[in-house]
């Protein structure tokens, strides 16, 4: 399998590889994927609470060159996104920047899913430090 | 239409030759159950058949013909004491696809009468499978053994498999993956016992590891020349002639070349090149298996000792001496190979693959689809030097270091997540 030169160099030099303190409340978590399908992503959003704006992502990715390049490219992409702006990255946009073959096309949807996991995450941490009151407004 | 004549495509940027400072050539080939270089010994030999020995070896009115005969019987020769068979006993192919095709599909045809029962096993090349699945539509029963973990067919299994209907066992000599080799004069001597053809899939086999037709009651087996140094597109099946006399149903029909059982023009420089190669294996057999298994531990050691969590695939024991299949914990094999990519190697990634689906003969092991996913097939020939072993050893684990650190499954087990235990979302589509 040939790779787009894209490929090669988000596989060369992921961006933003790491880990965030999943504990943290103002940090989302998606762990999605499964070792068996061959794909795990792990993707992390550190939110600023009083705008919504992510501040920070870090990934870290099991699967081939494409699901790596594919995740590093959605940190790159959700970094000063805000939450709403971040749950609007589709798939196919990732297919288009990365020049994925049909074949790897999962991959893409794979990180679309890492985003919102992450963010959903993040959302359901908010909702639970709350106060009941603002929780019962929304 | 358009009538320019095409030309092979020209080398590209992956098969242009780089050397680095020590000298060693990049990429390495170590890829050698897919196929092995062509000997230079073999092509020499080979290269007067193409232009001033060009007859047909069925011509038998003029030199041309005789000459060509000439060099089609001495392989012949060649080939059947590289297996201790007679010179009668071996007609040619066009490979081990088609070897595997004419033997099963050609036994099976031939001792209907007797019996519509065949058995194999699980881990058989696609050629031997496919084979049994064809036949299988046309109303013959087929039994797939199960494997040990160790990849070896269970002989009790065998036995029990056996009824008054089976006709023929059909099990490969050494695996194409990882490289174990089946217990054949065991499984042979059942076989005779019980008065069953017993065909043997010995590509990966012949050339590297003893194999003896009459010590191993061996029947019916299936050669080809390009996985030991010799041409691509030319094999052999060699068919027993006494004791029992095994006979044939032809699957090509034609001029009844090689007594009847496959007709065709005979690729006569091929067929010098798998004599040739034969004669090659035969001689260099004892010292070049020392060799190719040193430099297989060696790598082996030199990627165990500095990397935990890496699981050998197959048997240890019972092995060729040039395979070597390794997966690597928490690292995705496709990834893997993309980090080595100047070594020519194998994995039994799913991703590889066009169907999407971890490889089937370490399934059969029982090894998960997540070490499945992991693995890679080293596959190290005569060409292959010690400078090679140690770069690419080096390679490896600086790049398996890497991937690991990029891995969330590395990281959840360093923290002491059981793998297992996670309840993983997969993919919803």
């Amino acid at each position: 399998m040939s790779y787009s030169d894209k490929v090669i160099d988000h596989y060369n030099h992921p961006r933003n590889v790491g880990s965030m303190d999943k504990s943290s409340t103002d940090v989302g978590t998606g762990l999605v994927g499964a070792p068996e399908c061959g794909d795990v992503m792990k993707l992390q959003i550190k939110v600023n609470p009083e705008t919504s704006v992510i501040e920070d992502a870090k990934f870290k990715t099991f699967g081939c060159g494409s699901a790596i390049a594919s995740s590093s490219l959605a940190t790159e992409w959700v970094k000063g996104k805000t939450i709403d702006e971040a749950l609007a990255i589709k798939n196919t946009e990732i297919v288009k920047e990365l020049a994925l073959p049909p074949v790897k096309i999962h991959c893409s949807v794979l990180a679309e899913d890492a985003i919102r996991a992450a963010i959903g995450d993040w959302k359901k941490k908010q909702e639970a430090t709350k106060p009941v009151g603002v929780q019962a407004a929304q | 239409m358009s009538t320019d004549v095409k030309t092979a495509p020209p080398a590209t940027q992956e098969t242009v030759q780089r050397t680095t400072a020590n000298g060693i050539k990049l990429p390495i080939y170590m890829d050698n159950h897919a196929t092995t270089q062509l000997d230079p010994r073999v092509l020499e030999e080979m290269l007067p058949y193409f232009m001033e020995k060009f007859g047909n070896a069925a011509s038998r009115n003029h030199p041309f013909g005789w000459v060509a005969e000439e060099a089609v019987e001495l392989s012949r020769e060649r080939i059947a004491k590289l297996i201790g068979a007679t010179a009668k006993e071996i007609i040619f192919t066009s490979g081990a696809t088609e070897s595997d095709n004419l033997a099963i599909k050609g036994v099976a045809e031939m001792y209907r009468e007797k019996g519509n029962h065949i058995i194999t096993a699980v881990t058989e090349h696609k050629a031997v499978l496919d084979t049994c699945k064809h036949l299988e539509k046309g109303g013959f029963r087929v039994t797939y053994l199960p494997v040990q973990k160790d990849g070896l067919v269970d002989l009790d299994d065998l036995k029990r498999a056996m009824d008054d209907k089976t006709i023929l066992v059909t099990i490969m000599a050494a695996n194409n993956e990882i490289g174990v080799v089946q217990p054949l004069a065991e499984i042979g001597k059942l076989c005779r016992e019980r008065g069953v053809i017993f065909h043997t899939d010995a590509v990966q086999a012949i050339g590297k590891i003893p194999v003896d037709v009459n010590k191993m009651n061996i029947d019916v087996a299936s050669i080809t020349a390009h996985k030991l140094y010799g041409p691509k597109g030319v094999g052999a099946l060699y068919v027993r002639r006494k004791n029992p006399r095994v006979q044939l149903v032809p699957i090509i029909d034609g001029g009844g070349h090689e007594r009847g059982m496959r007709s065709g023009t005979l690729n006569v420089p091929g067929i010098v090149g798998l004599g040739k190669a034969c004669a090659l294996a035969l001689e260099d057999m004892p010292q070049e298996s020392v060799k190719i298994s040193g430099l297989r531990d060696r790598l082996r050691d030199k990627i165990m000792g500095r990397l935990d969590e890496v699981y050998i695939n197959g048997s240890t024991e019972h092995r060729l001496p040039g395979n070597l299949n390794i997966s690597f914990a928490y690292v995705e094999g496709e990834s893997l190979l993309m980090g080595i990519n100047d070594i020519a190697v194998s994995s039994g990634s799913a991703c590889t693959s066009a169907t999407l689906e971890p490889s089937y003969v370490l399934k059969a092991l029982g090894t998960g689809d997540d070490l499945a996913h992991s693995s890679i097939r080293f596959g190290i020939g005569r060409f292959n030097t010690e400078a090679e072993i140690d770069y690419v050893a080096d390679r490896v684990v600086e790049t398996v270091e890497r991937l690991r650190e990029l891995s969330p499954l590395y990281e959840m087990a360093k923290e002491g997540v059981d793998l297992k235990s996670v309840k993983w979302a997969a993919e919803a589509h």
